[in-house]
């Protein structure tokens, strides 16, 4: 059985015929496994608003460790008594604020008419109100995000953060504890109220971080991007819910 | 050995030391130095390398005679594109935090050299199981460096192994740290897993004078 490799023919159909098996095989793999990676995204985002207020299975001092993806649908059915659609200083009740994407929100915002919709999470924790705000931004080579808690005077409670791809050992260590925690407490309104939101500052020299209300936490050696990049988020994303804010004193 | 000829058992144990991909044939350096801040990942690439190798040279070795040789690197680069979603995808679907985990890896290993250098250079040439065993092998030799390196850069650049304190912590000056040792945040940094890199040839070649070229 002599094939003729060489033959232009022969080149041009083993390519059709490679394409189309490897395409089918892929095709069929992702739309058999969507559902499952859908569940799996939806109970990622459940557990990082609940890891941001502060509801996790942490043991040690510096893992980061959810609720179990068995038991979170549950949790944050029990935790998040409300889910609100911001638009200016409206607030909407709705249950489907959780599935507002913020990046095309983002992009729908670019025309100056649109209002846009920012989701806003609510629950209790020790018995007073706290809210989660998604955030979202650029760090060094790909998307950012996170969640910030806050209380009714904007206070960060607890903060999630999370990249789709900062270098491991630099950028990526904004997912670590001794960086995340660093938040909590920390004011993002200066003097007299005006907005400052929170700095990722490279000569904060606070590595204890006892100073709560300087706008600002220690930064990441070797991620001075991936640090601006939380800056900016936080100073562009929290801004957009100052006015909301002001309604509720 | 009982199970492996003499000259299976060479190509295995060959990359490993005097064939190394990293040190000898100076391959792969591109995602030895992206990765290697930190033990974990380096092992967890070490292992996806082996697997995405591994397969990939029996799939091409087994299609080695259809391949219109035109059109070889392209056919090669399809594989390995193949295997790495197929491996993200399952991933995802099945152990997403280890995939989070994982992130950018998985997409640099379609980018190292060290896979399509094998491909050409051997499945290309040789029967499945002896490209299997070269594949495995390969990937060891690649990830042995890998994790060589990644010990050294987080024990000496963060003062950690796994993300564990085992220097004491540098905060709270415990452990070493309070005789005023201090982490030398250098190594964090991808050059030093060059110089690191750098080091392991220079060992290398003063113990094996074979190896030093003219």
């Amino acid at each position: 059985m002599a094939i003729d490799t060489e033959k232009n023919s022969y080149t041009i159909i083993f390519a059709i015929v490679m394409v189309l098996v490897v395409g089918s095989i892929l095709a069929g793999l992702a739309s058999g496994l969507k559902p499952l990676v859908d569940a799996n995204k939806r109970f990622e985002k459940q557990q990082n608003i609940l890891y941001a207020m502060g509801i996790n299975a942490n043991e040690g001092t510096s893992d980061v460790a959810f609720i179990s993806t068995d038991k979170v649908e549950e949790e944050f059915k029990n935790t998040i008594t409300k889910q609100y659609i911001i638009e200016g200083t409206e607030a909407t009740v709705t249950p489907e604020a959780y599935l507002i994407d913020i990046k095309k929100e983002e992009t729908k915002a670019k025309d100056p008419n649109y209002t846009r919709k920012l989701p806003l999470f609510e629950g209790v924790k020790d018995g007073n109100p706290i809210y989660v705000i998604p955030i979202r931004g650029k760090g060094l080579w790909d998307a950012i995000w996170g969640f910030v808690a806050v209380d009714k005077e904007m206070t960060v409670q607890g903060v999630f953060f999370d990249h789709a791809g900062e270098t491991p050992g630099l950028g990526a260590e904004i997912k670590q504890r001794y960086f995340m925690d660093d938040f909590a407490g920390e004011h993002i309104f200066g003097d007299s109220n005006t907005f400052k939101g929170i700095t990722v500052a490279k000569g904060n020299a606070d590595p204890k971080n006892e100073r709560k209300t300087d706008n600002a936490v220690d930064a990441i050696a070797g991620a001075t991007i991936t640090g601006d990049g939380v800056t900016a988020m936080i100073k562009k994303d929290l801004k957009m819910y100052v006015p909301y804010f002001k309604t509720l004193k | 050995m009982g199970l492996l000829s003499k000259k299976d058992s060479k190509l295995i144990l060959d990359p490993l030391a005097d064939d190394n991909p990293i040190t000898i044939q100076v391959l792969g350096i591109c995602s030895a130095l992206a990765i290697t801040a930190q033990l974990k990942p380096s092992i967890v690439m070490a292992i996806s390398v082996v697997f995405v190798l591994s397969v990939g040279n029996v799939v091409i070795s087994l299609m080695r005679n259809i391949i219109p040789s035109k059109i070889r690197i392209i056919v090669q680069l399809i594989v390995v594109a193949t295997l790495v979603i197929i491996v993200d995808q399952v991933l995802k679907a099945f152990a997403y935090s280890l995939s989070k985990e994982l992130s950018v890896f998985i997409g640099l290993i379609i980018t190292n050299c060290i896979i399509m250098g094998r491909f050409e250079a051997f499945a290309l040439a040789n029967k499945p199981w002896r490209s299997f065993l070269d594949g495995i092998g390969n990937a060891l030799g690649y990830g042995v460096i890998l994790i060589i390196v990644g010990f050294f850069r987080e024990l000496l650049g963060s003062g950690t192994l796994f993300g564990f304190k085992v220097l004491g912590d540098s905060v709270e000056k415990t452990g070493l740290y309070a005789f005023g040792y201090e982490n030398n945040g250098f190594m964090v940094l991808p050059p030093m897993a060059l110089i690191v890199v750098g080091i392991i040839i220079w060992v290398q070649r003063s113990r094996n004078k074979e190896l030093i070229e003219d």
